[in-house]
């Protein structure tokens, strides 16, 4: 007692980071094909009622994952339409996607207060989650959090080492010159933008499911703001957005731990820790040339 | 005849219909800080909403505003209210006390009601609950109950209301066990269920077998749930959904005579700026079912506890009580002044840890 256990601080740390993660990584694709999606938190909390209400209803956590990530597309496919074929703009249609979100979240949720969610399953490691510590930090979690990492891997290589990575870098840098080389820039950015609701409805569902598991309003509590800045300072990067969501998850969990070993740094140091140390170590990361995807938030109108 | 012209006419007598009925009815708007759904906090304010709503019937109308941060846009969101027509607005939540002081200087005729305040104006009363009182009985039950002797405290902020609670929980826990320590962690928010759940995991991993909580979300009791031998107690409402265990009781806020009462007085027009400071004993602050996950000797205790402070025999804050460098603050038998709690900024002897300042 009093010390804290690296093992089990490791542990909590990626939990707790797994939606920040998703969600980071989703807006991460989106913003790189040139499209500002501000309505993450809005997808997070509705894959998050989603999720836990299909979870709750079929017995089953993983069909709860999936209907998240369904919920979480619908709602992107709305800021779909709005922005990609009405032309709206993508601030306003963003924030109000998150507003919408909220409410009919909520609205979704009126039954569910109060009731416990299945338990999610967790792989069967069989020997190595018994070796000391690092069993612990690897090998204890549920599915989600291996399945966030994989997508980290995918993302980059996706991104970085295939056609269809290359593509949706040029509609996200230049959509004219992408547009003029005969790629589909809206079916691109539609895509992107399905990918990244469904990813911030992931996320959403592991916080309703798994962190806290059960269904309050508004439970994200604003990680889907944390993850639309995890973005830019990670400037577009899908490894920086693990350091940051590692980093950001990370200092959370510790800040607390230290608070209840009674550690004798002053509170409101530790409570700004998450925020400052993250924005620092990124800042410090993205000062070599990387800057925003050139047509990040442009409307593009195809020229006939 | 333009359509304008045909409409006009509509428009003005719609115009003076809905004047004549907000003349009638008595508009009366609420301030949460969190969402209705939190199942804590705000689900009990709005739930002393909906008893006005059912006591007045056609003659009040309510509106609400949910999820409005502390700070400044507090006072837009109190501006809109009135502008919206409301003749009496209950600002629910500690932070609202200098927007809602700033919005009630420019509308002196509409009434504000700030709860856990302490700052008043001829048109702004406050009302708090002495919550202090159950936290003495879950702290009595804690002290029993606990077996690793170390319990888990989730603060919000540093203000007197949350110090207060602390104290009162430590004193009866202290009493019942001296040898109880208290783990605090401050998170900074009233409602925040992945943090409030990861608040409530480092404590367990702590060692905390019991965890007392002063923010507004269930999440806490999720995660003692999880960890399957940790009890907790309801916060601001009865969290009856984690009963028998791991919520072996609760502190229930009971609004509602309040709120149809102070309607009633702006309904006469006998409305008057006070401060009010309700506990056990006029109901404000229940004690909820104490379950059978706790021993029938404790549980008497407990309930001796809750009827002696009713009956005004006993104050949870009475001496011989220290301060934490050792300090006297009360004698023997003397009884804390109001004043000294409703500023309260310093833990009772025994307590480790500081108070953030």
């Amino acid at each position: 007692m009093g010390a804290i256990d690296p093992g089990l601080l490791l542990a909590a740390l990626m939990v707790a980071a797994t939606p920040l993660l998703l969600a980071a990584l989703g807006e991460l694709v989106v913003e790189r094909a040139g499209v500002l999606n501000l309505g993450v938190e809005g997808m997070m909390i509705t894959g998050a009622i989603c999720g836990f209400a299909v979870a709750v209803n079929s017995g089953s956590p993983l069909m709860g994952f999936v209907a998240a990530a369904g919920g979480g597309a619908a709602l992107a496919l709305l800021f779909a339409a709005l922005t990609q074929l009405a032309l709206a703009n993508q601030v306003a249609s963003g924030l109000a996607l998150t507003l919408f979100g909220l409410g009919l979240s909520s609205l979704l949720g009126q039954g569910y207060v109060g009731i416990k969610p299945p338990p999610m399953p967790r792989p069967d490691f069989g020997q190595l989650s018994d070796v000391p510590v690092l069993g612990q930090v690897l090998f204890s979690h549920d599915l989600m959090v291996y399945l966030a990492l994989a997508l980290v891997a995918a993302v980059w290589a996706m991104l970085n080492h295939t056609r269809a990575g290359l593509i949706l870098r040029a509609v996200g840098e230049n959509h004219d010159a992408a547009h003029a080389l005969g790629y589909r820039v809206v079916r691109v950015r539609v895509l992107a933008i399905m990918f990244g609701g469904s990813c911030a409805g992931l996320g959403g569902a592991h916080i309703s499911l798994v962190r806290v598991p059960q269904w309050t309003e508004g439970m994200t509590a604003g990680a889907g703001w944390i993850a639309l800045a995890l973005v830019v300072f990670a400037s577009w990067r899908a490894g920086r957005v693990l350091l940051g969501a590692w980093l950001f998850g990370g200092v959370t969990v510790l800040q607390l731990n230290l608070q209840a070993t009674g550690l004798a740094i002053p509170v409101e140091y530790l409570s700004m820790s998450p925020y400052l140390i993250t924005i620092f170590v990124l800042v410090i990361m993205s000062a070599d040339r990387s800057r925003a995807p050139g047509s990040l938030g442009r409307t593009f109108h195809a020229p006939h | 005849m333009t359509l304008t012209r045909l409409l006009t006419p509509v428009a003005l007598a719609l115009g003076l219909a809905t004047t004549v009925t907000a003349q009638d009815k008595t508009k009366v708007g609420f301030i949460y800080v969190g969402p209705i759904g939190d199942g804590g906090w705000t689900y009990e304010h709005d739930k002393a909403r909906l008893a006005v709503e059912d006591h007045f019937g056609d003659r009040v109308e309510t509106i609400y505003r949910e999820s409005v941060p502390e700070g400044a846009d507090a006072e837009r969101a109190i501006t809109e209210m009135v502008l919206q027509g409301a003749d009496l607005i209950f600002t629910t939540s500690f932070g609202f006390m200098e927007p809602t002081l700033a919005v009630a200087k420019k509308f002196p005729d509409v009434k504000f009601e700030h709860a856990t305040g302490y700052k008043t104006l001829p048109n702004v009363s406050t009302y708090s609950a002495r919550f202090y009182e159950g936290r003495a009985v879950q702290g009595h039950i804690a002290g029993e109950m606990t077996e690793s002797n170390v319990i888990g405290y989730i603060a919000s902020y540093p203000i007197p209301e949350v110090i207060r609670g602390i104290n009162a929980a430590y004193i009866h826990a202290a009493r019942v066990n001296p040898d109880v320590a208290f783990k605090v962690i401050w998170a900074y928010t009233w409602f925040d269920p992945p943090k409030e759940a990861d608040a409530a995991q480092a404590l367990i991993e702590q060692g905390a077998d019991v965890i007392l909580q002063h923010t507004d979300s269930t999440a806490p009791q999720s995660a003692a749930e999880k960890a399957g031998d940790v009890i907790t107690f309801g916060q601001a409402s009865d969290m009856a959904e984690y009963a028998p265990f791991p919520r072996v009781s609760s502190i229930i806020d009971n609004w509602a005579p309040y709120y149809i009462a102070r309607t009633q007085a702006v309904i006469d027009g006998t409305w008057e700026s006070q401060q009010v400071w309700h506990g056990i004993d006029e109901g404000m602050v229940e004690i909820g079912e104490i379950t059978d996950a706790v021993p029938g000797d404790v549980r008497a205790a407990a309930l001796a506890l809750k009827e002696a402070m009713a009956a005004g025999e006993y104050h949870p804050f009475t001496g011989p009580l220290n301060r934490q460098d050792g300090s006297a603050w009360l004698a023997e038998g003397e009884v804390a002044e109001d004043d000294t709690l409703l500023g309260m900024d310093f833990y009772v002897e025994g307590m480790s840890g500081q108070i953030p300042n």
